[in-house]
């Protein structure tokens, strides 16, 4: 009974209830997006890591494994690891963001062929000009472009020259001498990272602590293993971080919500109360009632902000087709659910002690 | 002891700021099981004051107070709770039934509140004789005066109290919806021998009783 009581009276305010639900829910989908959006750009990075072919991945020594800069390592270095023991191939990669977050990949075509094992095209074939771009089949499908279409990235018109298989170092491959021309970092050439293959793969970290040592201060060295290892939310303190904040924030905004629309109903409802507590409601009973309330708000503010989440998916392939990549995932569900009862049940609690110390003749007598 | 209510020496005092006053200022009152009595006088007597305490939602301040053998003085918040649940039926003058909730749920939350399993065996005798048995799927908004306050009397014999306390059930009512109210009420005292305690001011629902008390200035003086 005290169930039906409780869903009457979010019936009965239904529009406020649907709105409360509501902001719950555009809480659900930040949280839900911010974290599908993380895990996406670490999946995929981690993939085209993977499927470069590379055994180690040179870096500038900054302290972080993660960096969205470009043109930090002069050329040069590419020689010096290319002459290091059981070090059978060095090529160097320029990247370079362009538009919303697509990274162009700019690397002797030749080089990645022999390192990635062949590249597989669906279209088309390997750069031949120096304006050629390859794409991947995802850019292709989402950005609708043909071999033979032309592309404007950097301020500059490419052509289409092959669409090769996702998943090997990047989306958008062109030659380096052309992109290191357009971004500045000709003179001298200067490339974002080496990427190295080994002669013998279980020398692998024989060789990484080889070139740590060799080139501590300028270049850090990390096998492709520990690299794709670290693409996880957890290795990155600042994105955890973030994510925390997001967390407490989305904690609170719902605490206020559910407090406003909690505090609102429990004094427009004293004469209820009242007439509850003259019945024999027990001030515990008069706060279940309302701490359900909150609960029901919240899970369908979680319904909603899970849904929105796959409205939001949809929004940013459409509005930034084959730049960021949000994933569903469905293990942040429970977590979401559970941040939003937190902070439903914190925000229901002071208008619920409020109603379970109301004084019955008072509460009768409210006009 | 055949009281059901049982006063002595009933006191109770409001602190309003720094000045206390004196609501109830020593009455005694016995009523016994199965009577109907009625409890006029004018505003400020201290009949509301008497309804409360007698209903448990408010402590007295002195004097002796017995409800079914139960004395009222040595019980806390949460015992008086649960003396309402069992014991005590309410009708209020503006019927004070849940808006949210239909006729038949607002007299099953009553019901649940005090744990009972079920209605008592009669209740849809008792439904019937309210004459609100094809009313009880519609909410109060939907009812008339008169039908809501038949509902709260439902609502408040599901439980089958020791004591039905009615507080000006007839207050917002034309004559005809008062008089049926008050002969069901009646009628309710007679066949079910229900203890019924009404506070009115009106003297002609209080000819519906069997005895009247009339409280002046927070005592009972006759």
């Amino acid at each position: 009974m005290i169930n039906k009581l409780v869903l009457e009276n979010l019936k009965h305010r239904w529009v406020r209830t649907l709105l409360s639900a509501l902001v719950v829910g555009v809480q659900v989908m930040l949280l839900l997006t911010l974290v599908g959006l993380s895990r996406g750009l670490l999946q995929t990075s981690a993939e085209r890591a993977k499927g470069s072919g590379a055994d180690i991945f040179l870096k500038p020594d900054t302290g972080g494994t993660i960096s969205f800069s470009s043109g930090q390592v002069d050329s040069k270095f590419v020689d010096f690891v290319r002459k290091q023991p059981h070090v059978a191939q060095a090529m160097g990669v320029l990247s370079q963001i362009s538009g919303v977050i697509t990274s162009i990949n700019g690397v002797d075509i030749n080089q990645l062929n022999r390192m990635s094992g062949g590249m597989h095209y669906l279209a088309g074939g390997p750069l031949k000009q120096l304006d050629d771009l390859i794409v991947d089949d995802y850019y292709q499908r989402e950005n609708h472009v043909h071999v033979g279409s032309i592309v404007k990235l950097l301020n500059h018109n490419w052509t289409v020259c092959g669409v090769m298989q996702s998943g090997v170092l990047g989306r958008l491959i062109v030659s380096l001498d052309t992109l290191q021309r357009l971004t500045g970092n000709s003179n001298p050439p200067r490339i974002s990272e080496i990427l190295v293959k080994v002669d013998n793969p279980s020398l692998t970290n024989e060789v990484v602590n080889n070139l740590n040592h060799l080139l501590a201060g300028n270049l850090k060295a990390i096998s492709t293993a520990d690299f794709v290892s670290q693409f996880s939310v957890s290795s990155i303190p600042q994105l955890k971080a973030f994510i925390d904040v997001i967390t407490v924030i989305t904690v609170f905004v719902e605490l206020l919500v559910v407090f406003l629309t909690m505090y609102t109903a429990v004094v427009e409802r004293t004469r209820e109360i009242g007439i509850l507590k003259a019945l024999g409601a027990k001030p515990i009973t008069i706060l279940d009632i309302l701490a359900r309330e909150a609960i029901i708000l919240a899970i369908i503010g979680c319904v909603i902000g899970i849904a929105l989440s796959f409205g939001v998916q949809a929004l940013i392939v459409n509005l930034a087709p084959a730049s960021l990549t949000v994933i569903t995932v469905p293990g942040w569900w429970p977590k979401a659910a559970g941040i939003a009862l937190v902070g439903a049940l914190i925000g229901a609690s002071y208008p619920g002690m409020k109603a379970a110390r109301q004084d019955a003749i008072e509460a009768l007598s409210y006009e | 002891m055949n009281n059901i209510i049982s006063v002595r020496g009933l006191r109770k005092t409001f602190h309003v700021g720094e000045v206390d006053v004196q609501a109830l200022r020593g009455v005694d009152l016995q009523v016994a099981r199965g009577e109907f009595l009625s409890v006029v006088g004018p505003s400020g007597s201290g009949k509301s004051t008497l309804f409360h305490i007698l209903g448990g939602l408010a402590p007295p301040t002195d004097g002796e107070i017995f409800i079914d053998g139960v004395n009222l003085r040595t019980l806390t918040e949460s015992q008086r709770t649960e003396l309402r649940q069992k014991k005590i039926g309410f009708v209020f003058q503006k019927y004070n039934l849940l808006p949210t909730l239909t006729a038949k749920d607002n007299i099953s939350i009553a019901q649940s509140l005090s744990h009972s399993p079920a209605p008592p065996a009669h209740f849809d005798e008792m439904l019937a004789l309210l004459g609100i048995s094809k009313r009880l799927d519609h909410k109060p908004s939907a009812l008339s005066g008169g039908e809501q306050q038949r509902v709260a009397i439902a609502r408040a014999l599901v439980n089958q109290p020791a004591i039905l306390l009615a507080d000006e059930p007839t207050g917002n009512l034309d004559t005809e919806n008062s008089n049926a109210v008050l002969s069901i009420l009646q009628d309710l005292n007679r066949r079910t021998g229900q203890t019924i305690l009404m506070i009115t001011h009106n003297p002609e629902a209080a000819a519906f009783a069997d005895r009247t008390v009339t409280m002046r200035d927070g005592r009972v003086i006759s």
